[in-house]
């Protein structure tokens, strides 16, 4: 059997040669995310902000009522909610934030549900609800702040592996691909005003572990040929190095696209947001691994003798000896 | 590197064997097929997500504590000096009293009292904590004023007591419901997590849990003038509390009571929905126990022809005049209830008041219809994944593909089994970190092949080629994985319920992976070597 072979044998493709150009374009589109995050801001999902989120499936009907509810739940006296389709034309989501400065009634979350949900079941006896989150302003406030907290963390906690079992120019590096993963796909959800809820947290953390997975893999080649080619300039040696693991790089990141293109078309519609995430952090984690983690280590100035052993002072001591013997 | 003595042949098999046989229950009962009641069922549950269910965060408010234990205090103090007055034959009067900016403060009359009452209110405070610290702080200022302030310990003490209680008391309302493996907790000082599967509309259970349901018969104050109550200004020693609903007060909104003097509700031996045997309404029988029926018969006793509301967590429900004493122990109370709401006081009444009002902060419900869709869409899309991802690798690796893919099935196979084994909840999150965790067990094969195609290339023989390949992929494998189990250590130590459960798919998954992924194709690679002892291979 003839097998597939997706990337050639012994590649010789310049990626290093355009380095300061792509560094010049992701700069730009980490600094375009963060513009978009801070002026437009995230949609940020109740978990954050407080409020009820309130899943509703009309039986009966093929088409949900959208402009119908949206009336009759700002009649309710809380603003105006949020309606959304979700999956099938008779699933919608209604969403609504806590009116401005009650964020410290404890109850009012809670009382807007009840109010909201008792409204649409009075109004439509074939409305069957489906899901209630409802989220007061102070858990808001702690679920925001573990959400931060579990992401710093997480981010210098990898980056100090890193930094501890290669040298501290890759734990830079590292953590300079993270931060470009990581905003990156915020830039996404600022863009596309997808819900940003906790499961897109446990998504940027999931980012965290496995878009550095192509890092390390790039990283351990370029420790290896680096111990090998001793007098190898480094963007050689770099060049060297992302190309005899492109084929592994390109045949993973197929497979885990592979495997989450199946959850994202066919999976529950309740965690797309969830799996968007993580097939947009699988494809900017191997753009970074390439063209983030690798340049910086020739700009922060890795010295091939890094992984050679050096003498150690009893050595140093024996070897004196020597000579004057 | 690929000599396996028999022993650690056997053991692989028998590690994985263990694994397989766990995960059967968790398999035949998605299948809809049985599993021998005799033997020990390791199977996954379902997460609320999934299954069905709500997850009810309560919380309490410290500062209520405080307020009741300041309320409290005052009446102790009265209590103790009109006893300890008449026993010295003495009255000793207090006045100006108050109970606002978290103390108890009131001035002892006569200025020669003041170690008098110092003796009397001392042995009211307790130890609290182990640092000898007491419950209040009591200090005397401008020689006669009393200022009695609870610590922080005896606050933080209460709160911890009253919480105890309230998780009780939330149990017995909760299994009075009916419903099936409830679960209640106590999170952090202040809260409660309740969680109960399988619910399609958890209001009836928001409503019981919502209902501190602190039953108060208090006497009605009728000396108090109607144009200061308009104004909300009670006489002194009442207060002005409000009707449940209009309808309850028959035109009036409120009612002036007697802040003392009254009795509380709550030494009852039973509870129940009745009906009013002239309007047919829904109404509360109440039954007393022998010291609250005394104390009952004694205030209808001695207030025969005067009016008592009786109030339901600050609201009055109604005010009836008493016609005549009531002796036999039990009470109806009526106050414009529907049958639910009825029921629901019963319940509450019986399992004890609540001894702080919880508040309902988050709710998360998903209701069976949507659990079900998302289990089955997760299925299809797991299953689809699955046959595409192997597909592919079969295709580009082929014999070694196969390793690969034979690998992959045994991890998910395992990853089924532990979480049987330890007993590990089963989240929507979880599905797709199952999914996930399919997508990247395969790189650990993909690395160690490709790092074989290219010591193939460099011309070394087939065994050396395999071993160095298992040899210097291990590395990055290894780190990689580090790495996410980092983060997912972190994702479970700040995550809340489903994301937990990704968390723990995604570790067991790491886990499971390197040995199905590295060590077992590793055997399976060996032992066609041994046997075939290819020169040329296929990658």
């Amino acid at each position: 059997m003839k097998l597939l072979k997706l990337v050639p044998d012994n590649t010789n493709i310049h990626f290093l040669k355009w380095r300061v150009p792509f560094y010049v374009v992701s700069m730009i589109l980490i600094a375009a995310s963060w513009g978009l995050v801070l002026t437009k801001g995230l949609n940020l999902g109740v978990d954050f902000i407080g409020g009820q989120m309130i899943r509703v499936t009309f039986e009966r009907t093929a088409e949900a009522p959208v402009s119908e509810l949206r009336e009759q739940v700002a009649k309710l006296g809380y603003g105006e909610p949020v309606i959304q389709r979700f999956g099938k034309p008779n699933e919608i989501s209604i969403r609504m934030k806590l009116p401005e400065g009650s964020e410290g009634d404890a109850a009012l979350s809670d009382k807007m549900s009840r109010t909201i949900t008792a409204d649409i079941k009075r109004n439509h006896a074939d409305a069957r609800i489906d899901g209630v989150d409802s989220v007061s302003g102070k858990v808001s406030k702690e679920l925001g702040w573990d959400a931060f907290k579990a992401l710093g963390f997480a981010s210098l906690a990898v980056a100090a592996y890193i930094w501890l079992r290669f040298e501290w120019q890759f734990g830079v590096g590292a953590l300079f691909a993270l931060i470009h993963d990581v905003s990156l796909t915020l830039g996404l959800f600022a863009i596309t005003g997808m819900e940003f809820d906790l499961n897109i947290v446990a998504a940027l953390l999931t980012l965290i572990g496995y878009s550095l997975n192509d890092t390390i893999v790039v990283y351990d080649r370029i420790r290896e040929n680096m111990k090998k080619f001793r007098k190898m300039p480094m963007p050689e040696l770099l060049d060297l190095s992302v190309n005899e693991t492109l084929a592994r790089t390109i045949v993973t990141s197929l497979s885990m696209l592979i495997t989450l293109l199946a959850l994202l078309l066919l999976g529950p519609d309740v965690i797309f947001g969830f799996t968007a995430a993580i097939t947009l952090g699988i494809f900017v984690g191997t753009y970074s691994s390439v063209y983030m983690a690798a340049p910086i280590l020739i700009w922060l100035k890795v010295n091939p003798n890094s992984f050679v052993p050096t003498e150690t002072a009893m050595e140093k001591q024996e070897r004196l000896a020597r000579e004057r013997a | 590197m690929l000599d396996f003595p028999r022993w650690k042949v056997i053991w692989l098999w028998f590690v994985t064997l263990i694994c397989v046989v766990a995960a059967i229950p968790s398999l035949t009962s998605t299948m809809g097929l049985g599993w021998p009641s005799s033997l020990p069922e390791p199977k996954i549950n379902l997460g609320l997500d999934l299954a069905g269910g709500s997850h009810i965060l309560l919380e309490a408010d410290p500062s209520q504590v405080r307020l009741q234990r300041i309320e409290g205090m005052e009446e102790s103090v009265r209590n103790k000096l009109k006893q300890d007055g008449q026993k010295a034959g003495r009255e000793i009067r207090i006045s100006d009293i108050s109970n606002r900016d978290g103390a108890l403060t009131f001035v002892v009359a006569d200025a020669t009292q003041v170690d008098a009452v110092r003796e009397a209110v001392l042995p009211l405070t307790n130890g609290a904590g182990l640092t000898g610290q007491r419950d209040w702080d009591i200090n005397v200022v401008d020689g006669t004023r009393f200022v009695l302030k609870p610590t922080e310990a005896g606050i933080s003490q209460a709160v911890t007591q009253a919480m105890d209680t309230a998780v009780e008391v939330v149990r017995k309302r909760i299994d009075a419901l009916g419903t099936k493996e409830p679960t209640i907790i106590r999170s952090g000082p202040s809260r409660i997590v309740v969680q109960v599967p399988g619910l399609q509309d958890p209001q009836a259970l928001k409503n019981l849990l919502g209902q501190t349901a602190k039953l108060e018969f208090k006497l009605v104050d009728t000396a108090a003038i109607a144009s200061d109550v308009a104004q909300g200004i009670a006489p002194p020693g009442s207060e002005i509390v409000p009707y449940v609903s209009a309808t309850a007060g028959g035109g009036a909104a409120v009612e002036v009571v007697k802040r003392l003097g009254g009795i509380r509700g709550d030494q009852l031996t039973n509870a129940q929905q009745t009906n009013d045997q002239q309007t047919n309404e829904p109404t509360v029988t109440i039954t007393f126990n022998t010291e609250g029926g005394a104390k009952f018969a004694k205030l209808t006793q001695q207030n025969t022809g005067r009016r008592f509301a009786i109030i339901l967590d600050g609201k009055v429900l109604s005010a009836p005049t008493i016609n005549e004493p009531i002796l036999g122990g039990s009470a109806i109370i009526s106050g414009s209830f529907t049958t639910e709401s009825a029921n629901a006081l019963a319940i509450s009444l019986r399992s004890g008041a609540l001894p702080v009002d919880l508040k309902v902060v988050e709710e998360r419900t998903v209701g069976p219809d949507l659990g079900a869709d998302s289990i089955r869409k997760g299925m299809i899309a797991m299953g689809v994944g699955t046959l595409a991802l192997a597909v592919f690798i079969l295709i580009t690796y082929g014999r070694f593909g196969v390793y690969a893919n034979l690998a992959v099935f045994i991890n998910v196979i395992m990853i089924l089994g532990i979480m049987g084994i330890i007993g590990t909840t089963l989240t929507l999150p979880g599905i797709a970190g199952f999914v996930l965790t399919i997508g990247a067990a395969v790189d650990a094969n993909v690395l160690i092949n490709e790092r074989i195609r290219e010591e193939r290339h460099r011309g070394r023989k087939v065994v050396q080629a395999v071993e160095l390949g298992y040899k210097e992929a291990s590395r990055a494998i290894f780190d990689a994985n580090i790495t996410n189990v980092i983060a997912a250590v972190l994702m479970f130590a700040f995550g809340s319920g489903p994301v937990k459960g990704f968390a723990v798919v995604l570790l067991i998954g790491i886990a499971t992976s390197v040995f199905t992924a590295v060590t077992l194709t590793r055997l399976w690679v060996a032992q066609w070597l041994r046997r075939a002892r290819p020169t040329e291979i296929a990658l």
